[in-house]
C-alpha cells in the first residue's frame, strides 16, 4: 500500500481499494488485489459517458486520456453548504465514488474526504494548487460570505473570500456545484445576513460553470469535469451558464406524472386519494414546468424514482435562480411553453355568454347618456345668446 | 318651397325602377356552378383515422408562428377551443348518439370563398393552386370576412395593437418552399392528407367505396357551398362534426348577385345620384327664385 501524500480515507459503505489517487493505475492484465482490469476501466467509462449523455466514442477518449495519466486534478472547495452536494456524489455507483476519485479523476483536496486536517491539510491545498497551476478544475460547493469582508466563513485563518479567489483564479476551469454555490441557495434566503454570494458573483471575469441543484446531480458535474479533462473544453452553456445536456430541458418535459398533468388529474393536498394515486403534483406547487434540470430522467444514487416528484413531494424549483429558496414552497409557477390538454373541446364550444344582470345595467347606462344628452341638448338651444353677467369675461 | 310630394314619389320610383330591371336581366347568369382550378391543392380529413394527437394543432402553431391559446379551459394549457387567432386549426370532439369522432378544423378554401368576396379591398385574395391568402398590408379590420364565412374561420386578433386576420392559408410559405403543410406532415396516421383536390376527390371516393358500411356515403365539401378545396370523409353526420348543411350554390351568390346587379354599368349609382342631383338643382333654382 503506498503512502498518500495527501491521504484520502475510507468512507463506509464505500469499497475502495487503499490506493494513492495521485498514482491510482489499472494493470492491462490479469488485475491484482485493488486493482481495476482495464475491461473494467472501460465499462465503467462507458457507464460514465452514457451517464452523462456523452455517447460511446467518448468513454474511448476518457479510456486513452486516463492511460496516458492525463486524470484532471481537482480541488474541491466547501465553503457555506451542507456538503449535500459530497454526499450524493459518494452515492454514486455508475460509476462509483472510489473509481470516480481515484481512476476519473485526481482528488487533490477535498475537506470531506481528507485523512489529513490542520497544516498537514493547507500545505496540501497550498501543494495541489501549485503543482497544476493553470489546469486543474477547481469545484466550488457552498455559497461565499460577502459581509465584513467576508469574516463569516474562514478557514486555516483565511476568508472564503480569499481562498475562492487565489484558489480559482489559478485554475483551469471552475465550476460551482449545487445551489449555493450557484445561486446562493439556502445562506442567501432573505435576509441573507451574511451576504452569502454565488461564486460567480466573487469570481468577475471568470467562467464558471454552474451544476445547481440541492443536491447537484452528480452525474452533471461528471460530466462536464470528464469532458474538460478529455477534451480540454467545456461544456455548451445555457445563458445561465447550466450545461446544457443537463439543464436544457424542464423537469415538466419528461416528468413520470406528465400524462396526470396533461389529464387534468391532481393531487389537490398532500394524502388526499390523487396524492396516494400518485396524480400530478402541480397544485401542490410543484415547480417542474419552470425549472430546468434532468433529474426526471436522471434520478438520484442510481435508486428509481428517488427525487423529489418520484417520493411525491413537488418540485422544488433548486437549479432556477428565482425559484429555489426564492418563491414560496406552494405557490404554483407560471406554466413554461403550456402544451394541448388530454381533454378536447366540443364541436360547438360555449364562449361565455352576457348575463341579463351586465345586459340590464349597460343599458341603464346607455340610457342614462342618451337621456342626459338629450336633456343638455334642450337647455343648450334654451339659453340666452348672452352670456350671464356673472361669469368673468374673457381676458379679464 | 322644396320639391312636391309628387316629384319625390316619381324621382324613387323611377330609381326604383331602374334598379328592378337591371337585376331581372343579371340574377339568372350569376348562378352557374364554378369549377376548381385544375390546380387546386387541399387536404382531405379521414375522421375514422385521426387519434386526437393534436400533433398537427402544435406544429401548426409552430409554423405559423402563433403563441399558445391559454385562454381556453385553463391557463395552465394550450387548448384553443376552437379556431382563434392563436390556432389556424384545431382538433373537436364530437361525442353524442352518433358516436364518437374527432374533428379537425381549418379553412376550408372554398372554390368560391364568401371571405374573399366580402373583402372589400382584395386582402382575401383566392391565390395560385386556389389557396385562399391573406394580404396584411391591404387588410383595414373591418372583420367582414369573419362574419361572412359559412365555416366560421377567419379570426381577429383582439389582443394585438395591430390586429390581423389569422386564418389558414395551407401553409403556402412552406409550399414554396418545397415541404407540405405542417399538419399533414406530422400527422402520425394520415389522418389529414395532402395534395391536388381531384386526386383527394378520388381517394375519398375510393375510401367510402372500399368500405361503405364505414363511411357516410358522400364527400363533405365536393359540392357544399359550390365546393371546398379541404374535403372530410367521416363516419358520424356531417353536422355533428360542426359542419353547417349547405346546399350546392357559393355562399357569397346571393349576396354578389344583388351587388353585382346594383352596380352593374354603374346604373343605379347614376340613376340616384342624377336624381339628387335633379332635387338640389330644383331646390337652388325655388330659392333664388324672390318670394311672391
Amino acid at each position: 500500500m503506498p503512502a498518500c501524500p495527501a491521504g484520502v480515507h475510507r468512507l463506509a459503505g464505500v469499497s475502495l481499494a487503499w490506493r494513492c489517487p495521485l498514482f491510482a493505475s489499472f494493470s492491462l492484465d490479469s488485475p491484482g488485489v485493488g486493482e481495476v482490469s482495464r475491461r473494467d476501466f472501460v465499462r465503467f467509462c462507458s457507464m460514465a459517458a452514457a451517464a452523462v449523455g456523452l455517447g460511446p466514442l467518448a468513454a474511448e477518449d476518457f479510456v486513452k486520456a486516463a492511460e496516458r495519466g492525463a486524470k484532471p486534478s481537482v480541488i474541491w472547495l466547501q465553503f457555506q453548504e451542507c456538503t449535500g452536494c459530497t454526499e450524493s456524489l459518494l452515492r454514486t455507483s455508475h460509476p462509483g465514488v472510489d473509481e470516480l476519485i481515484l481512476d476519473l479523476i485526481s482528488l487533490d483536496y477535498h475537506e470531506t474526504l481528507f485523512a489529513a486536517a490542520g497544516h498537514q491539510a493547507e500545505a496540501a491545498l497550498k501543494a495541489a494548487v501549485e503543482k497544476n497551476a493553470g489546469k486543474f478544475v477547481c469545484i466550488v460547493e457552498g455559497a461565499i460570505p460577502t459581509k465584513e469582508d467576508g469574516i463569516y466563513c474562514m478557514i486555516g485563518g483565511r476568508t472564503a473570500l480569499e481562498i475562492v479567489n487565489d484558489v480559482a483564479g489559478k485554475a483551469g476551469a471552475v465550476i460551482a456545484i449545487g445551489s449555493c454555490a450557484s445561486w446562493g441557495g439556502v445562506p442567501s434566503a432573505d435576509p441573507n445576513p451574511t451576504g452569502a454570494s454565488p461564486a460567480h458573483a466573487v469570481l468577475k471575469g471568470k467562467t464558471v460553470v454552474n451544476i445547481p441543484g440541492c443536491p447537484a446531480n452528480p452525474y452533471n458535474l461528471l460530466g462536464t469535469v470528464l469532458q474538460y479533462a478529455t477534451y480540454g473544453t467545456l461544456p455548451e452553456l445555457d445563458e445561465e451558464n447550466r450545461p446544457k445536456f443537463a439543464y436544457g430541458r424542464t423537469i415538466h418535459e419528461h416528468c413520470p406524472r406528465r400524462a396526470h398533468f396533461d389529464a387534468g388529474r391532481f393531487a389537490e393536498k398532500y394524502g388526499d386519494e390523487g396524492h396516494r394515486l400518485g396524480y400530478c403534483l402541480y397544485k401542490l406547487g410543484c415547480k417542474g414546468p419552470a425549472t430546468h434540470a434532468n433529474c426526471s430522467v436522471m434520478h438520484f444514487g442510481e435508486v428509481v424514482d428517488a427525487w423529489p416528484i418520484g417520493l411525491g413531494h413537488p418540485c422544488f424549483g433548486c437549479t432556477e435562480q428565482k425559484i429555489g429558496f426564492r418563491m414560496p414552497m406552494h405557490q404554483t409557477v407560471q406554466i413554461f411553453r403550456p402544451t394541448p390538454p388530454d381533454t378536447y373541446p366540443p364541436i360547438n364550444a360555449n364562449q361565455g355568454t352576457i348575463s341579463p344582470v351586465a345586459t340590464a345595467v349597460g343599458g341603464a347606462i346607455v340610457g342614462a347618456l342618451v337621456g342626459g344628452g338629450y336633456v343638455a341638448s334642450k337647455k343648450l338651444s334654451q339659453a340666452p345668446d348672452e352670456p350671464p353677467s356673472s361669469l368673468p369675461k374673457a381676458g379679464v | 318651397m322644396g320639391i312636391t310630394r309628387r316629384t319625390a314619389l316619381k324621382t324613387m320610383l323611377a330609381g326604383g325602377a331602374a334598379v328592378a330591371g337591371a337585376s331581372a336581366t343579371t340574377t339568372p347568369a350569376a348562378a352557374a356552378p364554378l369549377e376548381a382550378p385544375a390546380d387546386a391543392l387541399g387536404l382531405l380529413y379521414d375522421a375514422t383515422l385521426c387519434i386526437g394527437c393534436k400533433t398537427c394543432v402544435v406544429k401548426c402553431q409552430e409554423a405559423n408562428h402563433l403563441e399558445p391559446d391559454t385562454a381556453g379551459i385553463d391557463a395552465r394549457y394550450n387548448a384553443p377551443l376552437s379556431l382563434s387567432a392563436h390556432a389556424k386549426t384545431v382538433i373537436k370532439l364530437y361525442k353524442g348518439d352518433e358516436g364518437e369522432s374527432f374533428m379537425k378544423a381549418q379553412c376550408m378554401h372554398c372554390i368560391d370563398p364568401a371571405c374573399v368576396s366580402a373583402c372589400m379591398i382584395g386582402a382575401l385574395t383566392k391565390g395560385p393552386n386556389g389557396i385562399v391568402k391573406y394580404n396584411v398590408d391591404y387588410c383595414v379590420g373591418c372583420r367582414y370576412c369573419e362574419i361572412a364565412c359559412p365555416f366560421n374561420v377567419p379570426k381577429f386578433q383582439w389582443s394585438s395593437n395591430t390586429p390581423q386576420i389569422v386564418k389558414c392559408e395551407l401553409c403556402r410559405e412552406r409550399l414554396a418552399d418545397g415541404q407540405e403543410p405542417a399538419c399533414t406532415e406530422v400527422c402520425p396516421r394520415h389522418a389529414v392528407i395532402f395534395g391536388k383536390r381531384a386526386d383527394l376527390l378520388q381517394e375519398a371516393k375510393r375510401r367510402i367505396a372500399a368500405e361503405p358500411d364505414k363511411y357516410q356515403p358522400r364527400v363533405y365539401g365536393e359540392t357544399e357551398a359550390g365546393g371546398t378545396q379541404c374535403l372530410y370523409i367521416s363516419h358520424v353526420p356531417f353536422d355533428k362534426l360542426g359542419l353547417p348543411a349547405l346546399d350546392d350554390r357559393p355562399a357569397p351568390e346571393l349576396a354578389r348577385s344583388i351587388q353585382h346587379t346594383v352596380y352593374k354599368g354603374f346604373i343605379a349609382p347614376v340613376v340616384l345620384y342624377g336624381a339628387l342631383g335633379m332635387v338640389m338643382l330644383r331646390n337652388r333654382r325655388s330659392a333664388e327664385k324672390p318670394e311672391a
